[in-house]
């Protein structure tokens, strides 16, 4: 049973989609048991660091969330839900993250058109089990002003936009950090939907 | 680098869709989910959903719809047609679609740009916009009402205004080119590109399979949308990326 964070933030309707096209169980829940027995967590989001992080906290969501990734339970934030993974965030005003990562989220730095919006490609950095059917080059979709700057150990693949690295898949241990849509990037996006379910089953 | 996106477009009517589809295979041509998930599969960027009816009793078949799409498709869905109030954006974004395209009401109300984007973001609000050449060659109007009335707005004030109040994007279609079927209206293109810096979808006039190709070479403009080029079954979308590709247009293709 995969767990999709229910913290009023953003649309979960396509990534629970794209979870059960990959044949998963999928609950939308904030209850803490729930979310301590699922074989994988997804985080999704869509809007602003603080409102995401003041809802984490309306919901008592992040005691559990702290608890599961102690538990070694694979947790995946999509979008607005990997940047809140970091330690800090810069969008609107300065926010505490869930602290998962190393790193903070500001707004991009790069000589070209925001939100960097559309399909761009993925470079890869690290070996990760995410990227286990991802070739170099695949595109995925993006939709995000804001990006992660974080240590080069913790960034698996980047897509190369306006002059910067804008990291796109990111993880620690059993964390981990889409800045993509899996859910909305095509034949490659199911890919590593696929993974991430192979990564669960473990 | 971004790849230029194709995007089709499909006018739906009473969750139907309207122009002629004249495809092999299908189950129901009509059916607008069957048809967006088969532009999926050739590898459609995005898709558009133009609703042409958009009356309000007609709310519930057009939420359907987009909760049907939404859960087949794995690529962005766009949804516009008779857009007019903060609660028709709040509708469609929750019945799953990613962007909203407002046309008329947003020349009526501009603020409904501003107030969308602050609660949903930029990257959801698209600014369709329909414009027309002036006959003495100035410019160019903006018309609303599905083309039928001249608004006397003059198109390069409009866009400069609509990117200011927060449209994350637009849509230009050019009434002179639309129907035509001569490819995209070049000079109207280059004279929104030079003003906005959202991304802007080039609509109207697409014929064939080269005229994409065209207008990704001639234009800056991020996307390019058609629809009766792939409703007709004439070509697929991964037929006009290979054209593409083979021109050095960086688009993202199906794995063989």
């Amino acid at each position: 049973m995969i767990a999709v964070i229910d913290y009023n933030i953003g649309n979960l309707a396509s990534v629970t989609n794209g979870l059960k096209r990959q044949g998963l169980d999928v609950v939308i829940t904030r209850d803490e048991q729930e979310i301590l027995n699922a074989d994988g967590i997804v985080l999704p989001g869509v809007g602003a660091f603080p409102v995401a992080m003041e809802n984490l906290k309306k919901f008592n969501l992040i005691e559990p969330l702290n608890k599961a990734k102690d538990k070694g339970i694979p947790i995946m934030g999509i979008c607005l839900g990997m940047q809140i993974l970091f330690e800090k965030g810069y969008e609107v005003e300065e926010t505490k993250g869930l602290g998962f990562l190393k790193g903070e989220v500001d707004l991009l730095k790069v000589d070209a058109k925001l939100p960097h919006m559309g399909w761009n490609q993925l470079v890869i950095n690290h070996d990760h089990p995410l990227l286990k059917y991802v070739k170099e080059g695949d595109y995925v979709y993006f939709v995000h002003s804001y990006g992660a700057i974080c240590p080069d150990e913790e960034l698996m693949a980047y897509a190369n936009y306006g002059g910067a690295k804008v990291p796109a898949l990111v993880a620690k241990d059993n964390v981990i950090g889409c800045q993509f849509h899996p859910e909305k990037s095509g034949e490659v996006g199911k890919y590593i939907l696929r993974a991430f379910k192979e990564l669960c089953e473990k | 680098m971004l790849a230029k996106r194709i995007i089709p477009c499909l006018d739906i009517k009473d969750g139907k869709v309207v122009k002629g589809v004249n495809f092999v295979g299908l189950k129901d041509v009509g059916d607008p989910v069957e048809l967006a998930k088969e532009y999926d599969r050739q590898c459609a960027d995005e898709v558009v959903f133009l609703d042409i009816t958009a009356t309000y009793e007609h709310r519930e078949i057009i939420k359907d719809l987009i909760q049907r799409a939404a859960s087949e498709l794995t690529i962005p869905l766009c949804v516009g047609g008779g857009i007019r109030t903060l609660d028709d954006f709040r509708m469609i974004l929750a019945a799953g679609a990613d962007k909203v395209s407002v046309n008329s009401a947003a020349i009526k109300n501009p603020q409904l740009i501003k107030d969308a984007s602050d609660e949903f973001g930029v990257q959801c609000v698209v600014l369709a916009v329909d414009a027309k050449a002036r006959e003495d060659h100035s410019g160019y109007d903006v018309y609303i009402a599905g083309g039928r009335e001249n608004t006397g707005i003059d198109l390069i004030d409009w866009v400069k205004k609509g990117e200011a109040l927060g449209a994350g994007e637009i849509l230009l279609t050019s009434m002179d080119a639309d129907g035509t079927r001569d490819g995209f209206d070049i000079d109207m293109l280059n004279a929104v590109m030079d003003v906005v810096h959202v991304p802007v979808i080039a609509s109207g006039g697409c014929g064939g399979k080269e005229d994409i190709a065209d207008v990704f070479e001639k234009t800056n403009c991020d996307a390019a949308l058609a629809a009766s080029l792939f409703h007709f079954g004439e070509a697929t979308v991964d037929e006009v990326k290979e054209i593409c590709a083979e021109r050095g247009i960086p688009v993202r293709r199906n794995r063989v």
